[in-house]
């Protein structure tokens, strides 16, 4: 009997697999925080994308009659420019709708970067075993025993400083953890009964590596992609502040901030806000990265 | 615990050795002629620049100059600065105190408001002190302590005027500096208000640098203790008819704090990172400012080796970690 003609057998295997991503839906629901962070994180994302059809004025335009307005709801402001301006008359609001659009592809990129290398480099290490394996292991236990933001900097500074450079630094800072994640899992599986039957079957090296392990390898590695996230954030924020990351006039949030930072006394508005942003986006991916280990990943305790 | 030891330190020096490797490569994949930046000169004869490539030791094979550059580690030498003529080593050390002053106070800042609130929240767990005291942990654990700087000082500078913006001591005093830890110095010194002027310097980016690390350590000790809480022992604890503060204090804790300690043990690097940022705002002349200093002229030997002691200091840190725990707890050695 064959397959091709059993409507039965077809329909069977075409129908999604049972429950999934509705058994990850139920358990993220659970964690209230973590839907409120997802719901922010996707606001943040729409802002990103719609930055120039939402942004009321050019992030860079400088309105010369209008230095350091305060918000509208203050003494001196106007609702031309809802959050104020900065000390070279640019509006504010623009320039944080600007910036989330510059910190998500900032997440995304170091992201996207740390993990590809990562993953690849951990299966390597994993499949290979052996002095392969204990070379990059002691590459990566060098790379962490620097502290990240250091080695960035550092980095950075050889470089030259600017927003490529800073992603690219990030993301050779945060790759170790992917490589010891992924290798860890990589252990785990190869002595399963499927891999074994799957090397029995034939399968090359390369199958084994990415079609029959690497997706039962995913959950811890999704998570600590989103933790990433709000890592990339962070420490391309961090390295703005210090003037080795976006440079000005770009408004990337920590730019902003290290631009206003002579001004704090004088305008709050043009160091709290960009601040602000700042906290809010890392929060929602951190409290929405929490509820994707508790879905995802029993193995680490729901508490 | 001899062989555990040894296991130790087998990880230990291949990964001092690599970590000397990439700090000794970073200096040689720079952008520009390190002989040139140091001597600030321009058109200078072949000669002369010869002379300096000579001099310096630049002019030797790649391997040569690596051999010269770790027996130099090991016997505490790590070239001269270009900006300030002085021995790297030297510089490093005369401001190392300031930081780890600073990092001691925010450590103990953060371990003396995190255990308490991680406990209280696992005692009672999805209760509200629960709830208030993780929305707030994670609120420290996603700050930009950057930005926590600025809003502090902008509240108690800028407000209420109750703490200096910057430095470690006023002007007005000045004391002979034995140890490099201020508060030992200044209460030394018997100087009157000297103390209490390096207290109200040590506050706020005493504050900045432990939020990030209290925070873990709430996190992680409230996991930790809800872990142990399920525990059968506790709960035979709890059949005798012992005190919750007993359960909690003395039987829960006590297990709780193996994983508490290593998250500790590992908040050095952390720290490392974060009094680079803290430094240079609340100017500490410490580690992390003269690093950025370094990083900013483009003074290559200050930057290799300031990288070099730094990824030391933690590893070390983190043996002895290790090895503590391998003296607390038998399991650990035995793996």
């Amino acid at each position: 009997m064959t397959t091709e003609n059993n409507p039965a057998l077809d329909t069977i295997a075409d129908a999604p697999r049972p429950g999934r991503l509705r058994e990850f839906w139920h358990y993220f629901r659970e964690n209230r925080g973590a839907v409120f962070g997802l719901f922010v994180f996707m606001s943040f994302i729409l802002v990103a994308i719609l930055a120039d059809i939402i942004a009321p004025h050019s992030p860079t335009e400088q309105f010369r009659d209008h230095l350091l307005q305060p918000p509208f709801w203050q003494e001196g402001g106007s609702t031309q420019f809802l959050l104020g301006t900065d000390p070279v008359g640019r509006d504010m609001l623009s320039r944080l709708l600007h910036g989330a659009r510059y910190s998500f592809f900032i997440g995304l990129i170091v992201v996207t970067l740390a993990v590809s290398g990562g993953v690849l480099t951990g299966l390597i290490a994993g499949f290979a075993g052996g002095w392969v394996d204990t070379m990059i292991m002691r590459l990566m236990d060098v790379i962490l025993s620097f502290p990240s933001l250091l080695l960035a900097l550092v980095m950075v500074a050889i470089l030259g400083p600017s927003l490529v450079n800073a992603m690219f630094a990030i993301a050779i800072v945060l790759q170790p953890h992917y490589v010891r994640l992924t290798r860890a899992s990589v252990l785990g599986e190869l002595p399963k009964d499927y891999v074994t039957s799957a090397r029995v079957a034939g399968a090359s090296t390369f199958r084994l590596m990415f079609i029959t392990v690497l997706p039962n390898c995913l959950p811890p590695i999704i998570v600590q992609a989103a933790l990433s996230f709000s890592t990339a954030i962070l420490d391309a924020a961090a390295l703005g502040f210090l003037g080795l990351g976006a440079q000005p006039p770009t408004p990337e949030w920590g730019t902003m901030l290290s631009e206003a930072r002579e001004f704090i006394l004088r305008a709050w508005w043009v160091v709290t806000l960009p601040g602000i942003a700042i906290l809010v986006t890392v929060l929602a991916i951190n409290l929405m990265g929490d509820g994707l280990r508790d879905a995802l990943d029993p193995k680490l305790k729901r508490s | 615990m001899i062989s555990f030891l040894l296991k130790r330190l087998g990880t230990f020096i291949p990964t001092f050795i690599g970590v000397s490797i990439i700090t000794f490569l970073f200096i040689r994949i720079l952008p520009g002629d390190p002989i040139i930046l140091m001597a600030g000169e321009r058109g200078m004869s072949d000669e002369r620049y010869a002379k300096l490539m000579a001099q310096f030791g630049y002019d030797q094979p790649l391997l040569t100059q690596y051999w010269n550059y770790f027996t130099g580690i090991l016997q505490g030498d790590l070239g001269i600065s270009f900006k300030t003529k002085k021995p790297v080593w030297d510089e490093f050390f005369a401001l190392f105190p300031a930081t780890v002053e600073l990092s001691l106070c925010a450590m103990v800042f953060a371990i003396v408001l995190g255990l308490p609130a991680g406990i209280i929240a696992a005692v009672n767990r999805g209760k509200w002190p629960d709830q208030a005291l993780m929305s707030t942990a994670l609120i420290g654990y996603s700050m930009p302590i950057f930005w926590w700087a600025l809003l502090l000082i902008i509240f108690f500078s800028g407000m209420l005027g109750w703490t200096p913006v910057s430095g470690r001591i006023s002007l007005l005093y000045y004391f002979p500096t034995d140890t490099g830890f201020m508060l030992i110095d200044s209460f030394r010194s018997g100087q009157k208000g000297a103390f209490t002027s390096a207290v109200q310097h040590l506050i706020l980016p005493t504050i900045v640098l432990g939020t990030i690390p209290l925070a873990v350590i709430a996190r992680q000790t409230r996991s930790a203790m809800l872990e142990v809480l399920s525990e059968d022992y506790v709960r035979t604890a709890r059949a005798k008819g012992l005190s919750p503060f007993r359960i909690n204090g003395i039987h829960a804790l006590r297990n709780a704090m193996i994983p508490v300690i290593t998250v500790i043990g590992l908040s050095v690097g952390t720290l490392m990172a974060g009094a680079i940022l803290t430094e240079t705002i609340f100017s500490w002349p410490g580690i992390g400012k003269w690093m950025i200093q370094a990083i900013e002229s483009r003074d290559y030997p200050s930057v290799q080796g300031g990288l070099m002691l730094i990824a030391v200091i933690i590893m070390v840190v983190n043996l002895i970690v290790d090895l503590l725990y391998g003296l607390i707890n038998p399991k650990i050695r035995r793996t």
